[in-house]
């Protein structure tokens, strides 16, 4: 029996059957006079790229600007931080792929994230991430995706939706988060982490 | 048990805010310890017994102490990329009282020698990085950071970064990595960052909680917060106590406490009609303990003797419900994941320690596999640039061994299945 997934060119290394084109060279520094950056993000970049005294630290930051503005780690938005940063989009990529929140393929709009990691998933997180798939099938604007722990075990089953962590999520909560977010309203609001007080008896002066 | 420190009133309205964090006496700590010598706030510290909060537990006086000294670009970097499955106790500090780590920033980096410090907070805290930024704000307009700080000659630049979602960013090194804009792969030590850091610059590299107690330390006196917890282990700890337990959140409680009061006088215990089947006393990188070690005191060495450890203090109760094999395979797969790939005997070891969990979930397992997993288990730990690999080898090696009776009932269960 063959258990291990392979893609349905035969291997289990992705792009394997990407043939490189042995002639061309490798990109270098891109021509700034040829590559148009909107003003904003070059601004944003250059701005990060300020803040430390090397400019490469602004490496995340500025891929984070770019995927805000493209949507995802795109191959222009690639050439566009390494035009402002002075970098080649081959060290972008390679930096691009290492991180879990830089998308390397297009992606709905809203970000969701289910923590699936040990103490979210003894308080029932995959079948959170099952209810929440199942609710929003065939959205292509919701970008669902099960996340190492996300620091919030207090709050579990959790979810970070656009960035904003919600929780716990009991039964119904996943078709009324995904409705929330097809409404275009805030979602589950209620159970933004933020209104919620310490654990700690002793912690307000008890 | 009862005395907070960190979350003292920590709920209070607008504690965020300068105005009521200086209210309540915020910033005078600094002053204080910009008045003294930066030898003089480094004895406190070391009198304090202050140990790193962050997993490894270094003495923090220490630490800060091997800088060398002398006009050289230093560094302070606040490691804020809290990963580590269970622990949720920096996001609750740096959301509602971000104040006091900058307040303790400064505080180390004067003591450092450091005129730059980053804060390295993992990209999925995005409330909390705002929070941290208007703060910062704040400071900066009120002269506490920046150039000349209160108008004397010490200056520190304080720098918000933000990671991008990668366990491994936590290990000091591969932070020190992320921080330079490369991916985060950890470093070859020796050299430690204290003495060859970020941008090839000595650095210091201390955990939110660990600076956000130093304001505290300054404060009251080193020697008076030792009277705090126990020897060896000096002061209070924020718990992040979660999984099956009925109260999940963070507690703040002196060092020695027992665990069993952590676990049920707070956290309120497993679900009714549930009984404790294993627990994590330090995130999930530490070897698991069972039912009968509850009365141990929650500290650095009780632990240690236990053969655990305390690591970044969160403790993860898992209840008889649910079968260790399932606990074995969700770490496994976690630190598959986050392996940065950069040593074997990591990589192939989260990788094979995975395939061959999965094998005794679907039956086709032996007894002998147990033996080759905990083979591996062995080979890992200690044999690569970071402990990430030892994180997934000590935690998975105790459940085969306090855990094999299970783990070999469900093989011979499996099996018996598979052949009716």
């Amino acid at each position: 029996m063959n258990r291990v997934a392979r893609f349905a060119h035969g291997s289990r290394v992705p792009g394997w059957d990407q043939a490189a084109d042995l002639d061309k060279d490798p990109s270098g520094v891109p021509d700034p006079a040829l590559v148009e950056v909107p003003p904003q993000l070059r601004a944003e970049i250059e701005a990060a790229m300020a803040r430390y005294p090397e400019r490469r630290s602004a490496a995340l930051p500025a891929l984070a600007a770019a995927q805000r503005v493209h949507g995802w780690c795109s191959p222009e938005a690639i050439e566009q931080v390494a035009c402002v940063m002075r970098l080649t989009p081959a060290y972008l990529s390679s930096v691009a792929t290492f991180y879990d929140m830089f998308e390397l393929e297009p992606v709905g709009r809203h970000s969701v994230y289910v923590c699936t990691n040990i103490s979210c998933s003894l308080r029932g997180a995959d079948e959170l991430h099952a209810q929440i798939a199942e609710a929003a099938a065939g959205d292509p604007e919701i970008n669902l995706r099960s996340f190492e722990c996300l620091g919030a075990c207090d709050i579990a089953p959790m979810v970070s939706v656009d960035h904003v962590y919600y929780g716990p999520l009991g039964p119904g909560d996943a078709q009324r988060l995904v409705e929330d977010l097809q409404a275009g309203r805030d979602p589950i609001p209620e159970l933004a982490l933020a209104l919620r007080r310490s654990a700690d008896p002793n912690a307000n002066g008890a | 048990m009862s005395q907070t420190i960190l979350l003292a009133d920590i709920d209070e309205p607008g504690l965020a805010t300068l105005e009521v964090y200086e209210r309540r006496g915020g910033y005078q700590s600094m002053r204080k310890a910009l008045a003294m010598e930066p030898a003089a706030v480094i004895a406190e510290l070391d009198a304090s017994g202050l140990r790193g909060r962050g997993g490894a537990g270094f003495p923090a006086g220490r630490k800060a102490a091997f800088l060398p000294k002398g006009d050289l670009d230093k560094y302070l970097v606040c490691n804020a990329d809290e990963s580590e499955p269970g622990t949720f106790k920096d996001r609750e500090l740096m959301q509602k009282n971000p104040h006091m780590l900058i307040e303790g920033i400064v505080i180390a980096a004067h003591a450092a020698g450091a005129s730059r410090a980053f804060i390295y907070v993992r990209g999925e805290y995005e409330a909390q990085a705002r929070i941290l930024d208007s703060a910062l704000a704040e400071a900066l307009d009120a002269g506490y950071i920046g150039e000349r700080i209160l108008g004397g000659e010490f200056s520190c630049s304080v720098v918000l970064h933000r990671g991008a979602g990668a366990y491994i960013c936590g290990e000091e090194t591969g932070l020190l990595d992320s921080l330079e804009g490369k991916r985060g792969n950890p470093r070859l030590k020796p050299p430690f960052p204290a003495v060859q850091g970020l941008y090839q610059g000595p650095t210091l590299i201390n955990n939110v909680e660990t600076l956000s107690t130093m304001p505290y330390i300054i404060r009251i006196g080193g020697a008076e917060y030792a009277k705090l917890g126990v020897a060896n282990g000096a002061g209070t700890k924020v718990v992040s106590v979660s999984g099956h337990v009925q109260r999940p959140g963070n507690y703040e409680v002196e060092l020695g406490t027992p665990s069993r009061e952590i676990i049920f006088g707070l956290a309120g215990g497993p679900p009714e009609g549930r009984r404790v089947k294993l627990w994590f006393p330090g995130g999930s990188s530490s070897p698991v303990l069972t039912e009968a070690d509850l009365d141990i005191p929650y500290d650095f060495d009780s632990l240690a003797k236990a053969g655990t450890m305390l690591g970044s203090g969160a403790i993860i109760v898992v209840d008889d419900s649910t079968p260790v094999l399932d606990v074995a395979l969700k770490l496994a797969k976690f630190y598959r994941h986050e392996s940065c790939g950069k040593c074997t005997p990591c990589r192939e070891g989260t990788s094979w320690t995975v395939r061959m969990l999965e094998r005794i979930a679907s039956g086709e397992a032996t007894p002998m596999d147990l033996d080759i997993m905990a083979s591996v288990q062995e080979h890992i730990i200690g044999n690569c640039l970071c402990v990430l690999g030892d994180a997934m080898a000590m935690p998975i090696g105790s459940m085969i061994v306090k855990f094999r009776e299970e783990l070999e009932s469900h093989m011979e269960y499996q099996q018996l299945a598979g052949a009716a």
